[in-house]
């Protein structure tokens, strides 16, 4: 077989070919990201106006035009074609160009932004400089790293979401979905927080706040300076705060059952909007194997367990212990938290514990008793809690999963791994709606009777490297806490065979041995020989 | 321990073994000479289109099989000692079972036309035959297809996704026609030419033409056409792979012949999947089936007989689906091409010439016999209810939004298909 991978080019290099209007937008594109490039370096653009607007312009330009030279001659449907061939999506010499790429831009973004024209004293030079026109026109305030990022990101989520569009265009969850992450990026997580910023002065110090962005996502939520920051801000201020934590508590349960972790992961969030639209391509590089699954479930509620410690901690370290000046103090906070968790741990195993893996079992038990045990160290030893100081905890957690795991590799190696490694290994929040998902909500994707022919393409383009094949092809519903409903599965099904659905709690989680199309007496027979 | 062995490890052997493991202890091996490991053959055409790789067709990953001890054995059957219980391998190495299990599937049908051993003429069945077809499309500037089912237009996909031209000859009016009510395979038809395939219809070959090299360049019709190409795709039909088997003392026709409990003339020998054929055809049903699901049901039955519960190949209602370029087809319950005695077919068709359902239904007492779908998907639980419970016509398209299978806001038709049944039928 290695002969498919290497020869492709041979067929009149018809694979690997580019039409006119490719090469011609490749080349548009490209001389924006030149631009900024340019910028990068230093090079001081007289009129900022101008070429930032040519620079982003050509860039967004570019990516459509291509989209459209692309998708517009050929019909409506799935077309994967060459996908395996291309060096860009087959882990080729472009794919580890790209990902050497993108992951050097995060580590200056995240850690030397000096180098990309960031200034704390004076005025920006270099790439920041060329955005500070923009950002003053937004917020008022001059250009930072995260708003070049936050502008950069808005326009892949926005040109590649065209681009989505157009190659999904027969599947209308598809595109009303594309519709969702394009708007929730536009506006939530990119003008809002700029306007917001605008009413800030001597009595408001709102922080900047994308409203979408919940915590354990956005797990620096609650760290003293934002809490002060609301509270400040009078009844605006409160209003969020209170906001924040009924998203939490409130809001995102009752989403969740009602329509699975989908609503969040692949309608709202900002980073499920950047892979399943930038990330696209790169969907089919996820690892399916079982070793990745073991590993993505331990690894992602370790992660989900550190920011539950490292929030408590922070919110810890800035409380009080004298309750004559507010009911809120250490001892009550630490209580609670214990409370709530062992209440969550216990109503979970005492409703769900048949569903529950072994692996899960002892996990759960594992993390619960560090935690416990965490709290009721800190009460025998005094000083520290959990062992740690809160605020190298804080760091730690910034560090490694925040810049590191989210932003390095979550992105940077979306040619390598796949587009949706962050959200697979890395996310709390999906660990929290996953858990969710899979235990109390309405959703999963189900299977049409024996339809199925193990082709596997579902499989494959599963960007959470989830086996869906090994499920449709014994007849099973599929509920994993790792599904974000992206439905590409369903779409890729060339004998449409696979449909996501919001139904009864009843048989959502069915182990059939049979599957429709087999006689009636066979079933019977098989169920007799299981009791 | 009893060894069982099964030659074939396609889904008719593979879920035989599976079932057999999951109900017994006994020894099992699995023999091939076609690939290591089991694949989807099914998915075939999707490494050359260059959407999944050859990885992605493993339904399960290597060690699976030795986790299950199901042993596997690379190599082709040259002989059967049936007295002696012992396959002889082409090695010429043997091998001794106590109960034999063949599964070996089907090769395209080849009708004695001349020229058809040339070099660059194929079909598509095998592992072997897709890195033939890498080898010898790498390079070539027009392809020649034979046959319009359902293999016929995955290979000219195939072709097309490489932009190579492919002329389609198909020798009826419309495509698949033998099975697709007229105006469905219409609808096909003209699918197809709008993706640019050179489809002839009623045209059929009269000989493939070579170089002085053994090569195809050409083709000609038996209108007298010459159509030059430098590959020729066999896809009129496939038979039972059953030549291994000459001169022994089981019992053939087209395929291995079985009685419903998919045993054959010889104590001990089952055969199960595209190469058995039924002594006695089951319903509607045709005595050779060469359908995905039909190999799976066979060898879960099959499994169920060998593990001391006999069980005969009972399958239910009928149902298949396939895809033609973007158009998905279901179907469930019977409509053939024809309305048969006392029955009619209600068509509808979408404006976008994209979506259609064909009803089969009996004209007297309404009864609902069947239903092609292309482009809405449908649910096979809610139809293989419906046919158990003889539901009629009316009844189906009344309740027709139960049955719907497809995502998440889609448009609905329901209510147009009702109205058109309501104005052009239910009078008459």
């Amino acid at each position: 077989m290695s002969r498919i991978e290497q020869n492709m080019s041979v067929t009149g290099e018809a694979a690997a070919s580019l039409n006119t209007g490719q090469k011609i937008s490749t080349l548009l594109g490209m001389s924006g990201l030149i631009i900024l490039c340019l910028a990068a370096f230093n090079l001081n653009f007289p009129n900022k106006v101008l070429w930032l607007s040519i620079a982003l312009g050509s860039i967004t330009a570019g990516i459509v035009w291509f989209a459209q030279a692309t998708y517009s001659g050929t019909h409506a449907g799935i077309k994967n074609d060459g996908v395996w061939f291309k060096s860009m999506t087959s882990r080729g010499y472009v794919a580890y160009l790209t990902g050497v790429g993108l992951t050097g831009f995060y580590i200056l973004l995240y850690f030397y932004p000096q180098y990309l024209g960031l200034r704390a004293e004076g005025d920006n030079v270099g790439l920041i400089a060329l955005f500070d026109p923009l950002s003053y026109f937004l917020s008022g305030n001059p250009a930072s790293q995260w708003f070049v990022y936050g502008t950069l990101y808005t326009i892949a989520i926005l040109a590649f979401g065209v681009k989505f569009l157009w190659k999904y265009r027969h599947n209308r969850y598809e595109k009303l979905r594309t519709f969702s992450v394009m708007f929730f990026q536009l506006t939530f997580a990119f003008l809002i927080p700029e306007f917001m910023s605008r009413l800030n002065d001597d009595g408001m110090n709102l922080p900047y706040y994308d409203l979408k962005n919940i915590w354990p996502l956005n797990y620096y939520n609650f760290e003293q300076y934002r809490v002060d920051g609301f509270l400040s801000s009078g009844n605006i201020g409160l209003a969020l705060l209170i906001f924040g934590v009924v998203s939490i508590f409130v809001i995102t349960p009752i989403l969740t059952y009602k329509y699975g972790k989908r609503w969040y992961c692949s309608w709202v969030c900002g980073c499920g909007g950047l892979a399943e639209t930038a990330g696209d391509p790169y969907r089919q590089l996820s690892d399916k194997s079982l070793f990745a699954w073991k590993v993505e479930r331990w690894v992602v509620h370790s992660v989900l367990v550190f920011v539950v410690l490292m929030t408590t901690a922070v919110i810890y370290s800035y409380l009080g212990y004298d309750s004559s000046k507010y009911w809120l103090t250490r001892d009550v906070f630490l209580i609670g938290v214990g409370t709530f968790l062992t209440l969550l741990f216990a109503a979970i195993w005492y409703f769900k514990r048949e569903e529950l893996q072994k692996d899960a079992k002892y996990g759960a038990i594992g993390y619960l008793v560090i935690i416990l045990g965490l709290i009721a160290f800190h009460y025998f030893s005094g000083q520290n809690l959990f062992l740690f100081n809160a605020e190298s905890l804080r760091q730690a957690y910034g560090f490694l999963i925040g810049a590191i795991f989210s932003g390095v590799i979550g992105t940077g190696f979306y040619p390598i791994f796949g587009n949706r490694v962050w959200c697979r290994f890395g996310c709390p929040m999906a660990a929290i709606l996953g858990m969710q998902q899979r235990l109390f909500s309405k959703f999963r994707i189900t299977t049409n009777g024996g339809q199925c022919i193990s082709c596997g393409n579902c499989s494959t383009y599963c960007e959470m490297g989830i086996d869906v094949r090994a499920y449709a092809q014994k007849g099973e519903n599929i509920v994993r806490s790792s599904c974000v409903g992206c439905g590409i599965c369903s779409a890729v099904c060339p004998r449409g065979v696979l449909k996501l659905e919001n139904g009864s709690t009843n048989n959502r989680i069915t182990a059939e041995d049979g599957v429709v199309g087999d006689n009636v007496d066979l079933l019977d027979l098989l169920k007799q020989k299981s009791l | 321990m009893e060894h069982i062995v099964i030659i074939g490890n396609g889904i008719a052997g593979i879920t035989a073994a599976r079932h057999i493991r999951k109900a017994s202890d006994c020894k099992i091996t699995v023999i091939s000479g076609e690939s290591d490991y089991f694949f989807s053959r099914t998915a075939l055409m999707y490494v050359y289109m260059g959407h999944m790789k050859w990885g992605h067709l493993k339904p399960y990953e290597d060690w699976f099989w030795e986790k299950n001890r199901i042993e596997l054995k690379k190599a082709w059957v040259d002989h059967i000692d049936f007295q002696n219980k012992e396959l002889t391998f082409s090695s010429g190495e043997t091998l001794h079972y106590d109960k034999l299990i063949l599964a070996t599937g089907s090769l395209p049908n080849r009708f004695g036309w001349l020229g058809e051993n040339l070099n660059g003429v194929q079909g598509m069945v095998t592992k072997q035959d897709l890195e033939k077809l890498e080898e010898r499309t790498s390079s070539i500037k027009q392809a020649v297809v034979i046959g319009g089912g359902l293999i016929g237009v995955e290979l000219a996909e195939m072709l097309h996704t490489r932009k190579i031209p492919v002329t389609l000859l198909v020798r009826e009016k419309g495509f698949w026609s033998g099975v697709l009510p007229p105006q469905d395979a219409k609808m096909i038809s003209q699918h197809i030419l709008a993706h640019g395939i050179d489809l002839r219809h009623e045209t059929e070959l009269e000989e493939i033409l070579g170089d002085e090299h053994g090569n195809v360049r050409a083709i000609r019709t038996k209108s007298g056409e010459e159509i030059n190409c430098e590959f020729v795709g066999l896809c009129a039909g496939v038979k039972p792979n059953i030549n291994f088997l000459e001169n022994l003392e089981i019992e053939t026709e087209k395929g291995i012949l079985v009685n419903k409990f998919l045993e054959t003339s010889i104590p001990d020998v089952y055969a199960i999947g595209d190469c058995a054929q039924q002594r006695k055809a089951i319903g509607e049903r045709k005595s050779v089936e060469a359908v995905w699901y039909t190999g799976r049901i066979m060898g879960e039955t099959v499994a169920r007989t060998i593990t001391g519960n006999r069980t005969p190949y009972q399958p239910g209602n009928w149902f298949n689906s396939a895809k033609f370029f973007d158009i998905e087809y279901q179907t469930y319950g019977w409509v053939f091409n024809k309305p048969g005695v006392n029955e009619q077919h209600f068509h509808w068709q979408h404006e976008s010439g994209e979506k259609a359902i064909t009803i089969a239904f009996d004209t007297e007492s309404g009864k609902f016999k069947g239903i092609n779908t292309f482009g809405i998907r449908m649910r096979q639980e809610v139809f293989d209810k419906w046919l158990n419970e003889g539901k009629t016509i009316n009844h189906v398209l009344s309740n027709l939004k139960a049955a719907n299978f497809d995502p998440e806001f889609y448009e609905h038709h329901e209510a147009e298909i009702f109205k058109s049944f309501k104005n052009n039928l239910q009078s008459t």
